[in-house]
C-alpha cells in the first residue's frame, strides 16, 4: 500500500501533462495545468504520510500518539496559495487572449511564430 | 548586523506593498512612485554590496526569528550570504535601478502596479540568491516567477505579449512543479528542508536512486527557468514582448539566476552525495555547448533586435553552464564573471534597443537599416557594448570567457575553447551587423520583408514615439552599464578575489559547519591560487580572433548580397522554415519538448548511476 500514493501521483502528473500537449482549448490547458499541480498535493502528503496516525492535532489524544508529518501539509498549503496566484493570472491572460485574439485556441494564436 | 540579510529582501516587498497602497493618493503624479522605486532599488543594491564586501571575511548567516540550529539539527529558515550570491542579488538590485531610471521617461501611461511589479521581482530574485531553504527557493522562484509573466504582459491590450507570457507562463509553471515533486522526494527521503542538513543526510546514503530522481526534478525546474535547451522555447517569445526595461532584468540576471540555482543545489545540496561527479559534469557540458550553439544561430538569423538579443542570451546561458559544467572554481569564477560582464553588456544592448524603439517606432533591423544615424551616442553605446558581447578586452566578458576557456584546457579539454570562440562570433557578429546597418547605414539595404513590417507595425504604444531627442534618462543608464562592464574587467586583483569565492562557493564541508554549527571557516590562501587567473597571452589570441570573428561576421551580413556564392550554398528557404518550425510559438509544442527533454535526461542519469 505505501508504493500506492505515488502510483497515482505519477498518474496525475502524466495526465495533466497530457491535457497540456494536446490542448486546443486555453482555458481547458490551464486547468490541465492545475492537475499537474495536483500532482505535488498528493506526493507532499503522501511522503508525509503514517498509516495509523492521527492528524497532528494534539488535542484530547493520549501522550506519544503517531501524527502524520505537520510539514508538508503547511507546504502543500503554501503549494495551494501560489497555484491560486498563477492560476488566476493565467486565466486573466486567457482572457485577453480571447479579446485580442478572438479564439483560445493555442494553435491559432499566432503572433511569435519564427 | 546580521539584519541586513533579511532587510535586503523586506525592504522592496514592504516598498510594493506601500506602492500599491500610496498609488491612488498620489494620483497622476508617477514621478514619485519613479523616484520610490528608484531610491529602494538603489538602497537594495548598496546593502546588498556592502554584505558582498562583509562576507569576503566569512559567509553570514541569519536565522529567522532567532531559531539557530541546535546540535546541527536545523529547526528554522536561513538566508545564508557568500560573496558569490550577495554579488548576483546586487547585480540584479543594480539592473533593477537601471531599468527603473530607464522607465522615467519610457512609458507614457504607467502605473503604481508596473513599479510594485518591479519590486517583487528584485524581492524575489534576493531572495532566491540568499535563501538557504530549498522549499523557499521554490517560493522565491514561484514569487519571481509570477512578477516576471505579469511585467511580460504589462501591455495586455496588445496581442505579443499575451502569447509571450503564456508560453513563458505555462513552461517556466511546469518547471516550478517538476521542481517542487524533487523537493517532496528529498524531504522524505532525508526530513530536512535546510540544504546543508539536507546535504549532510544525503551524504550518508551513497547511490541512493530517489536521490537521483529528485536532482533530476529539482534541476529541470531550473533547466527551464535558465533556457537550456531543449527548455529554452519561452525565452525568445517572452523576451521579444516584454517591455524593453523589463527585458534588461530577464536576460542580464533572471535566466542567469536559474543557472545560478543550479550550480546552489549541485554544490550545497547533492554534491557530495551523488557522486559520479564527472559524468554530471559532462552531461551538464553536453547541454551546454549544444544551447550555445544552437542559441548562436537562431541569434545570428535573426533581424528582429529583441528576438536577436534574446537568441544571443540563451547562447551565453549555454557558456556560463559550460563554465559550471567544469566543476572547477576556475570554471565557476569565470562564469561568474562572464555573468556579470554579461548582463552589463547585455542590460545596455536592450536599454539601447530601447532608446531606438523610442524614438523610430521600431526594433525590425530591416526597417531600421540607415535611419539611426542621428542616435550618435545610442549608436557609440550599442556598438561599444556589441564589441563588448565579443569579448573585446578589457571588458569583463573577456575574462570570464578566457577564465572558462583556460580552466578547460587545463583538464585536456581545449577543444571547448574553439565552440566557445565560435558562438562568441556568432552573437557578437549579430549585434555588430545591427549597429553597423541602423547607426551607420553600412551595408545593402535590406529588401523589405512582409512579415517583418507587420511586426514592426504591433510594436507601437510601448512608448511615446517621434520625441526629438533622447532623455538623459535614458541614455546615462546605458552608458553607465556599458562604462561599469569595462570598469570591472580592469579592477585589480579580480581574479583571486573571484577565485576564491568560487573556492568557498564549491566547499560544501565548509557550507555545512558555517550553516549547521555556526563555524566561521577560513580559506588558505594557497586554495585561492588553485588554477591561475592571469590574463594569458591564449586568452587575448581567443579575444582578438573573437572580435576579428565578429566583425567578419557582421559586414557578411551587411554586405552579402555582393559574395559570389554558387547557388547550391546559398542558405535554402527549406532550412529556414525548418528553423522558424522548432521556435513555433505554440505551448503544446513547448511542453512536448520540456517532457521529451525530461525523459532524455532522466534516461542520461539512469545509465549514469546504473
Amino acid at each position: 500500500m505505501a508504493v500506492f500514493p505515488f502510483v497515482v501521483v505519477v498518474w496525475i502528473l502524466g495526465v495533466g501533462l497530457y491535457g497540456i500537449v494536446t490542448s486546443r482549448h486555453l482555458v481547458h490547458l490551464i486547468v490541465c495545468l492545475i492537475v499537474v499541480q495536483s500532482s505535488t498535493y498528493v506526493l507532499l502528503l503522501g511522503v508525509g504520510y503514517v498509516t495509523g496516525a492521527v492528524a497532528p492535532y494534539y488535542f484530547d489524544v493520549p501522550d506519544h500518539t503517531p501524527a502524520v508529518d505537520p510539514v508538508v501539509q503547511a507546504l502543500a498549503l503554501t503549494d495551494v496559495v501560489v497555484e491560486a496566484a498563477v492560476t488566476a493570472l493565467l486565466l486573466s491572460f486567457a482572457i485577453q487572449a480571447h479579446k485580442r485574439f478572438g479564439t483560445l485556441d493555442p494553435q491559432e494564436l499566432a503572433s511569435l511564430k519564427g | 548586523m546580521d539584519q541586513l540579510l533579511a532587510l535586503v529582501v523586506a525592504v522592496p516587498l514592504l516598498s510594493a506593498a506601500a506602492v500599491i497602497a500610496l498609488g491612488p493618493l498620489l494620483g497622476s503624479r508617477r514621478r514619485a512612485l519613479d523616484a520610490v522605486a528608484i531610491g529602494v532599488a538603489g538602497v537594495v543594491a548598496v546593502l546588498l554590496f556592502v554584505i558582498m564586501i562583509r562576507t569576503a571575511g566569512g559567509d553570514e548567516v541569519y536565522w529567522f526569528a532567532g531559531f539557530r540550529p541546535s546540535h546541527g539539527v536545523v529547526i528554522g529558515i536561513d538566508f545564508e550570504a557568500q560573496p558569490l550570491s550577495a554579488g548576483l542579488a546586487c547585480l540584479a538590485a543594480v539592473l533593477v535601478t537601471a531599468a527603473m531610471t530607464f522607465s522615467w521617461r519610457y512609458f507614457e501611461r504607467v502605473g503604481g502596479y508596473y513599479h510594485a511589479l518591479m519590486l517583487t521581482f528584485l524581492a524575489g530574485m534576493t531572495g532566491f540568491c540568499l535563501t538557504g531553504d530549498i522549499f523557499d527557493l521554490f517560493v522565491w522562484f514561484e514569487l519571481m516567477g509570477v512578477a516576471a509573466y505579469a511585467l511580460t504582459a504589462y501591455r495586455p491590450e496588445e496581442r505579443g505579449p499575451i502569447q509571450g507570457a503564456l508560453n513563458f507562463a505555462i513552461t517556466n509553471s511546469i518547471g516550478a512543479y517538476l521542481s517542487l515533486s524533487g523537493i517532496a522526494l528529498i524531504y522524505g527521503r532525508t526530513g530536512a528542508l535546510n540544504m546543508a542538513q539536507i546535504g549532510v543526510a544525503v551524504e550518508g546514503h551513497p547511490g541512493d536512486r530517489l536521490v537521483v530522481v529528485a536532482f533530476l526534478l529539482i534541476i529541470a525546474g531550473l533547466l527551464v527557468k535558465s533556457a537550456i535547451v531543449p527548455f529554452h522555447f519561452w525565452l525568445a517569445d517572452a523576451h521579444a514582448v516584454a517591455p524593453t526595461p523589463v527585458c534588461v532584468l530577464f536576460s542580464g540576471v533572471m535566466v542567469e539566476l536559474g543557472l545560478y540555482g543550479i550550480a546552489r543545489v549541485y554544490w550545497s545540496v547533492f554534491g557530495l552525495g551523488l557522486g559520479h561527479r564527472v559524468a554530471f559534469g559532462h552531461v551538464f557540458l553536453a547541454m551546454g555547448l549544444l544551447t550555445a550553439v544552437v542559441g548562436a544561430v537562431y541569434c545570428v538569423r535573426e533581424r528582429h533586435i529583441k528576438r536577436m538579443l534574446a537568441f544571443s542570451t540563451i547562447s551565453h546561458a549555454g557558456m556560463f553552464l559550460t563554465g559550471f559544467a567544469l566543476l572547477t572554481p576556475l570554471g565557476l569564477a569565470g562564469s561568474a564573471v562572464y555573468v556579470i560582464g554579461h548582463a552589463l553588456v547585455k542590460g545596455a544592448l536592450f536599454l539601447g534597443a530601447g532608446i531606438v524603439l523610442h524614438r523610430l517606432r521600431s526594433v525590425n533591423e530591416s526597417y531600421l537599416h540607415g535611419r539611426g544615424r542621428g542616435l550618435r551616442v545610442t549608436g557609440v553605446v550599442f556598438t561599444l557594448a556589441g564589441l563588448g558581447l565579443a569579448n573585446l578586452p578589457p571588458f569583463a566578458t573577456f575574462l570570464g570567457e578566457g577564465w572558462v576557456e583556460d580552466s578547460a584546457s587545463a583538464h585536456g579539454l581545449g577543444w571547448i575553447t574553439a565552440v566557445l570562440i565560435a558562438c562568441t562570433i556568432l552573437t557578437g557578429g549579430a549585434v555588430l551587423r545591427v549597429a553597423g546597418g541602423v547607426f551607420y547605414g553600412l551595408g545593402d539595404p535590406p529588401a523589405e520583408d512582409p512579415e517583418m513590417a507587420r511586426e514592426a507595425a504591433e510594436e507601437t504604444s510601448e512608448t511615446d514615439a517621434g520625441k526629438r531627442r533622447t532623455p538623459l534618462s535614458m541614455l546615462v543608464p546605458a552608458t553607465a552599464l556599458t562604462a561599469a562592464a569595462i570598469a570591472i574587467g580592469l579592477v585589480g586583483r579580480l581574479g583571486p578575489l573571484v577565485e576564491a569565492a568560487a573556492v568557498r562557493f564549491t566547499d560544501q564541508a565548509a557550507y555545512n559547519a558555517t550553516v549547521l554549527h555556526g563555524a566561521v571557516v577560513a580559506h588558505p590562501a594557497g586554495l585561492h591560487a588553485a588554477e591561475p587567473t592571469g590574463v594569458t597571452s591564449s586568452a587575448l589570441l581567443a579575444s582578438a580572433g573573437s572580435v576579428a570573428g565578429a566583425l567578419a561576421v557582421a559586414l557578411l551580413g551587411l554586405y552579402w548580397r555582393r559574395v559570389p556564392v554558387p547557388r547550391g550554398y546559398r542558405p535554402s528557404p527549406r532550412a529556414a522554415a525548418l528553423a522558424r518550425g522548432f521556435q513555433s510559438g505554440v505551448i503544446n509544442d513547448y511542453v512536448t519538448w520540456l517532457v521529451l527533454g525530461l525523459a532524455c535526461l532522466g534516461g542520461v542519469f539512469a545509465l549514469i548511476v546504473g
